[in-house]
Formats: structure tokens, C-alpha cells, sequence
């Protein structure tokens, strides 16, 4: 299969490796605020897209606060080097889904990594260039809070793969909202098309009386994404089961199927691929 | 930029826990940093050499009695919220002077927590002059220097550190009893700045917040870390978002379940002060988002019988500064 990928690598003195060279689509979960669940949401969108029948390729930038690691059980495996590069670790013996984490790299979990910008940008840089992906569906960058060093360097670097877009995450009280209104405006000025925004921890349903408690207010996330002509992609509930399987690692699409969280989360991975899945005009 | 093993980048595969840290003796010269992309930098001593602008920082917290950062690994946990009550509850005592500063350089959220988004700084004679809440409380956040709510602040590190240099040297803090800085989340530029800005002052420490879930349990680990590495003190650790009580049939749910025994557990293996839970309250939301203190807003709530919560924000201050020996 030919990808679109190629193209750029044409106009630009051609690299003797291009390991993003066979990956289809490239997403980036964003927010301005933390804590929203943008690994949350890029763990499930993953998880979601394998059921799908997809590969999917896991790129962590989050190197002060790495979670992939853990919400996709994968918290002790490490990283080897190969011709191509950097090997991801593989969640499943199926290889669909393939990680690449500064968690990975790290002797023990609780070392921090006290680096300011430029030494994120180096790392990142070579993430972009050297982890050995193969052929993947779609590649999703889990990234740190903030309009940042993280944020610029990786939007730089992809610049010549052309990503398909960001999914914007957010909780919906207005103190989360106002960095997500910043954060729209990095992907307006880094030229980042927006595929959508996400309000996530929207309603908590007690499971005592079933009275739904807006803990963090509702409806934010819509209103913003209609104020600034943004598609809106869904409400993700304030759910415990969800905690607990990230927690865990375990695959919570595949142990809730009957959850109003599993219809949410899978009615957003539906519009994405919807919405990306069109095969664009450079495919063949 | 291809180097030997033909691969774009620099970093060997296997040196990043070994690296010394840009303050470390060792900066630069480890066997670590062999490959390092920041080696030169680091060995020639610029990163941790001193920048006269630590004296003239020294000189202008010599009128400030005690500092405290508020820090967690983790975003959204309650860092800002926090911040912002525990200026409120100390400055509940008008004879206390007290200072907020924001150095969530990205993501300011001060000014709407305190009510004053929209606000603008204004110039004075010694400086930039705070925002108050109340007469004994001042407010600095890079949000009032952003001419609309959509601006962001797409800065890279030297710019932060640039600013928040200028927060501490140039703002006219006046006689203060506390600043309380808030920060963003995570290990990096504006940390090691504070820190090192302030490295000249007494800084009583740290209030580190975090959630109950292990998710962020193990980022905060890496700020205990930190805070190690760079010698600052903890003050103790704040569990928030702890257990929530259905406000119809008052039963008890832990969304953000302690998976891994909670922060008391993990202080309790780290050896550090535990300072208490907040529960997970719609109304303190709401009031962060209304811009009010949620100590005068709710201040009989139905919690409080099951969380003393009142008194996990109210006693606070109290508690903090029998730690600081005042
Ligand atoms: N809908 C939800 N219901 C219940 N818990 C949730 C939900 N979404 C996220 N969480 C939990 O909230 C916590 C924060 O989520 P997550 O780590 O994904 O946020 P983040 O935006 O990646 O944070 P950071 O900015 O620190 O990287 C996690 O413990 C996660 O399990
Ligand atoms: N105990 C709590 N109960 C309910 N909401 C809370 C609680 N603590 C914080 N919040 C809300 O959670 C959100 C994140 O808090 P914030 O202080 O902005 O986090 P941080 O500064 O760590 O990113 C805010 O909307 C805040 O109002
Ligand atoms: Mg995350
Ligand atoms: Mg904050």
C-alpha cells in the first residue's frame, strides 16, 4: 500500500529513513488544562480503533508525567534498538497496538525527569524520527498540558507528515474551558486542523439512588466547540469503572460493553475514523 | 541530523535515568551525558550559574516572612484551587498580608479562580503593582497581561523563566506575611526556576497536591523526587478530589478511586507529612468557576459532618504554620 506519506518526503532532501513513511493517519489528543483525560482519551480512542479492526501506534510526549505506560499494562517493558531504530513495545502478542514512552526509558517509575525545553525537544525530535513504527492505521500523540516546548516541537516536527488533526479534551467547568479556548488558538496559529472537541467527566451518576450530580458543572465543552465552529464530539460521563480499568490496564472497551461510557467513547472513535478514515485525495 | 548509529537524534538509548540534572555538581560531565544534546551547556556551568538577578531576588523577599509553593506531577488535581484557598483562609485574618502568585505560565487560572479575569496590571513607580482581592491580598498572573481570554501563551522556556524572574524581582510585593505560588504541573522550566530564583531566600516549602488514583499517585512521586533533588522542604501532602457524597441520598462514592492506599499510604512510605483530604464537591467547583471563595460561600455544608471539609481548607493555615515555627 502506498502511502500518502511519501509525498512530502519527495520535495524535501529524502532522509535514508522515514519511520512515520508507512503510517496513515496522525492525531494528537491536546488540552490546555490538566487532568481532563487526555491519556484517558487516547488509551480508549486506541483500544477503540483495534477493535475496529486498526493498528494503531501510541506516541507518549508527556516525558514529566508519562501515563500511557500504565493505562495500557505496559509499565515494565522497555525499549530496544533494531536497524530501524527505536522498537515500540506492544501491548498485545498481536502487535495492533505499539507504544513509544519516556516511561519506557526511565529505571524506575517514580524518577522524575527535571529537564526544561530544549532537552524535551531533543527527545522529542527523535521520537519523531527514530522509533521504528512500521506499518500503522493511525498514530495518536498523547501530549502534556500547556501551548509549550512540548506542543511546538512536536508540532514542528510532524509539520512535514501533515497530521490529520488534533482532538481537543476538556472537563466542562469554565476554569477547564478557558485553557482549551488557548489551546484552539496554538492549533489556528500552528496551522493545526481541528477534528474536534471532547468534554470528558461530564455528569456522575450516583450508583446508590441514580440522581446524575454535574460534579464538574456540563455542557462547557458544546458550547465552546459551537462558539468557536469547532464539530463537537461527544460527552464522556465521570465514570469509576473507567478510573479503576485505567488504573489497572486493563481494556475497559472490551470489559464494559454495556456501559453509557462505552456507548460514549464509541461514538467518538466512530466520528474519528469517519472523519479521518476518508481515504484522502494522496491515497491510493 | 544524522549522528554514527544513523539515526536522527543524539540521546543514547539508555541515559536518561542516569542524567544529573542541570543544577547537579555533576551537569555536563557525567557519563550520561556523553551524546547528550544539552552536554555543552550544562558543562560550561550557564545553566546553574548565578544570574545577578538571584541578588536583587534576594532582596526583594527579604520583606516577605514565608513562601510556600503549592506543586503536584499532575494536572488538574486541584493545584490552583488550592492555591487560592489557602490565600483566602490566611488572609480571613486581616492583620496577615499575603501574596498569590500564578506561574502557570500556559494555563493561568488564578485570575478567574479569585474572580479577577479581565483584570490588567498596572505600572507604579517600583514596579508592577499586584491585583487585589481584598486589601491584604494581591494577586500576579501573566492572565492580566493577556489582552483577551483567547490569547495563548505559545512560549518555550526561556521566555517563561524571563517572565516569572520578572514576577519575583520587578512586582512591587510590598511587606508580605505569605506568598504562595501556584504552578503548573510537572518537573520542568518554571520549577526549576522558582526554585532557583528563590534559591537565595528562605523558601518554607512545599504543599503538594494530589488525586487519589495511582494515575496520579506516581506523577506526584516524581515531584516528591524533585523537590529532593533541588533540597526544597515538603510542607506535607494534600489529598484532593477524595470520595464524593451524593448530594441527594448522601452515599459515598470514590470516583477517583485510591487504588494504591491513597496519599496517606504513599506518605506514610515516603515518610513525609500528610495534611488531609478534600472531598470531591460540585460547590467548590462552582465556586472557582463564579470566582468566590468557597470558605465564605459554603460555609455550613452537610459535608463537613462526613469530611470535616470546612476544616481540611479552614484549619490549613493554622496547621501550616505551627509547621513553620511562627
Ligand atoms: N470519564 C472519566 N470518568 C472517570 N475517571 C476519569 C474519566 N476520564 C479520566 N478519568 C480519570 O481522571 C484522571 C486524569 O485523567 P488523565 O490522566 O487521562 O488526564 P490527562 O489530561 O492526561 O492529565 P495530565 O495533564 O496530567 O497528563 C485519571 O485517573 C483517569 O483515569
Ligand atoms: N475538591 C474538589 N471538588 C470539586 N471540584 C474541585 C475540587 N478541587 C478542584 N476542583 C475543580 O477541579 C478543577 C481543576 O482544579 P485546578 O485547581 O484548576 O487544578 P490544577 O491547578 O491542579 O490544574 C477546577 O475546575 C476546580 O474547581
Ligand atoms: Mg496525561
Ligand atoms: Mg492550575
Amino acid at each position: 500500500m502506498r502511502s500518502r506519506r511519501e509525498a512530502p518526503k519527495m520535495e524535501e532532501a529524502a532522509p535514508e529513513k522515514d519511520n512515520l513513511a508507512s503510517v496513515d493517519h496522525i492525531l494528537l489528543v491536546l488540552s490546555g488544562k490538566g487532568g481532563v483525560g487526555k491519556s484517558t482519551i487516547t488509551s480508549e480512542l486506541a483500544l477503540a480503533l483495534r477493535n475496529a479492526g486498526k493498528k494503531v501506534g501510541i506516541l507518549d510526549i508527556d516525558l514529566c508525567g508519562p501515563s500511557i505506560p500504565r493505562m495500557l499494562n505496559t509499565l515494565n517493558s522497555a525499549v530496544h534498538q533494531c536497524d530501524a531504530g527505536w522498537v515500540p513495545v506492544y501491548v498485545d502478542k498481536e502487535k495492533t497496538i505499539s507504544v513509544m514512552s519516556i516511561g519506557f526509558l526511565l529505571e524506575t517509575q517514580d524518577e522524575a525527569v527535571i529537564w526544561r525545553g530544549p532537552k524535551k525537544t531533543a527527545l522529542i525530535k527523535q521520537f519523531i524520527s527514530d522509533v521504528a513504527w512500521g506499518e500503522l492505521d493511525y498514530l495518536i500523540v498523547d501530549t502534556p498540558p500547556g501551548t509549550s516546548d512540548e506542543h511546538i516541537s512536536v508540532v514542528e516536527s510532524l509539520r512535514r507528515y501533515k497530521p490529520d488533526g488534533a482532538v481537543l479534551v476538556t472537563t466542562p467547568q469554565a476554569v477547564s474551558i478557558g485553557d482549551v479556548r488557548r489551546e484552539l488558538t496554538f492549533c489556528k496559529k500552528t496551522g493545526l486542523p481541528v477534528l474536534g472537541i471532547i468534554e470528558n467527566m461530564s455528569g456522575f451518576v450516583c450508583p446508590n439512588c441514580s440522581e446524575c450530580t454535574n460534579v464538574f458543572s456540563t455542557g462547557g465543552g458544546e458550547a465552546l466547540a459551537q462558539e468557536s465552529g469547532v464539530p463537537f464530539l461527544g460527552r464522556v460521563p465521570l465514570d469509576p469503572q473507567l478510573t479503576r480499568s485505567l488504573e489497572e490496564g486493563r481494556d475497559f472497551i472490551q470489559a464494559f460493553p454495556e456501559s453509557a461510557t462505552f456507548d460514549a467513547i464509541s461514538n467518538i472513535a466512530q466520528k474519528v475514523l469517519n472523519d479521518v478514515g476518508k481515504p484522502s485525495a494522496l491515497d491510493t | 541530523m544524522a549522528n554514527e548509529s544513523g539515526f536522527g537524534g543524539d540521546f543514547p538509548l539508555r541515559s536518561i535515568s542516569d542524567c544529573p540534572g542541570t543544577v547537579s555538581e555533576q551537569a555536563g560531565k557525567a557519563s550520561a551525558c556523553q551524546g547528550c544534546p544539552n552536554q555543552a551547556i550544562c558543562a560550561s556551568g550557564i545553566a546553574k550559574a548565578p544570574d545577578p538577578a538571584i541578588q536583587e531576588i534576594k532582596e526583594k523577599m527579604a520583606s516577605v516572612k514565608h513562601k510556600i509553593l503549592v506543586l503536584s506531577g499532575k494536572g488538574g488535581v486541584g493545584k490552583s484551587t488550592f492555591s487560592a484557598h489557602l490565600a483566602h483562609g490566611i488572609a480571613s485574618d486581616e492583620t496577615k498580608q499575603v501574596a498569590l502568585l500564578d506561574v502557570d505560565i500556559c494555563g493561568p487560572s488564578i485570575p478567574k479562580i479569585v474572580g479577577l479575569e479581565g483584570e490588567q496590571v498596572h505600572q507604579s513607580g517600583s514596579g508592577w503593582s499586584p491585583v487585589y482581592v481584598e486589601e491584604n491580598l494581591g494577586v500576579m498572573s501573566i492572565g492580566f497581561l493577556l489582552s483577551s481570554p483567547d490569547d495563548a501563551v505559545i512560549w518555550r522556556g526561556p521566555k517563561k523563566n524571563g517572565l516569572i524572574k520578572q514576577f519575583l524581582r520587578d512586582v512591587d510585593w510590598g511587606e508580605l506575611d505569605y506568598l504562595i505560588v501556584d504552578t503548573p504541573p510537572g518537573t520542568s522550566d518554571e520549577h526549576l526556576s522558582v526554585v532557583q530564583y528563590l534559591s537565595a531566600t528562605h523558601v518554607d516549602g512545599a504543599v503538594i497536591i494530589t488525586t487519589p488514583q495511582e494515575v496520579s499517585l506516581q506523577d506526584v512521586r516524581k515531584e516528591i523526587n524533585f523537590c529532593r533533588k533541588v533540597k526544597l522542604p515538603i510542607i506535607g501532602v494534600v489529598e484532593n478530589m477524595s470520595g464524593f457524597v451524593c448530594p441527594k441520598c448522601q452515599h459515598e462514592s470514590q470516583i477517583f478511586p485510591p487504588t494504591t492506599g491513597g496519599a496517606m499510604k504513599m506518605c506514610n512510605d515516603l515518610n513525609i507529612p500528610f495534611l488531609g483530604k478534600v472531598p470531591l464537591d460540585p460547590r467548590i467547583g462552582k465556586s472557582c468557576d463564579e470566582g468566590k471563595s468557597f470558605l465564605t460561600e459554603v460555609p455550613d455544608s452537610p459535608a463537613t459532618l462526613t469530611f470535616d471539609f470546612d476544616h481540611a481548607y479552614d484549619n490549613l493555615p493554622q496547621r501550616l504554620s505551627v509547621r513553620l515555627h511562627h
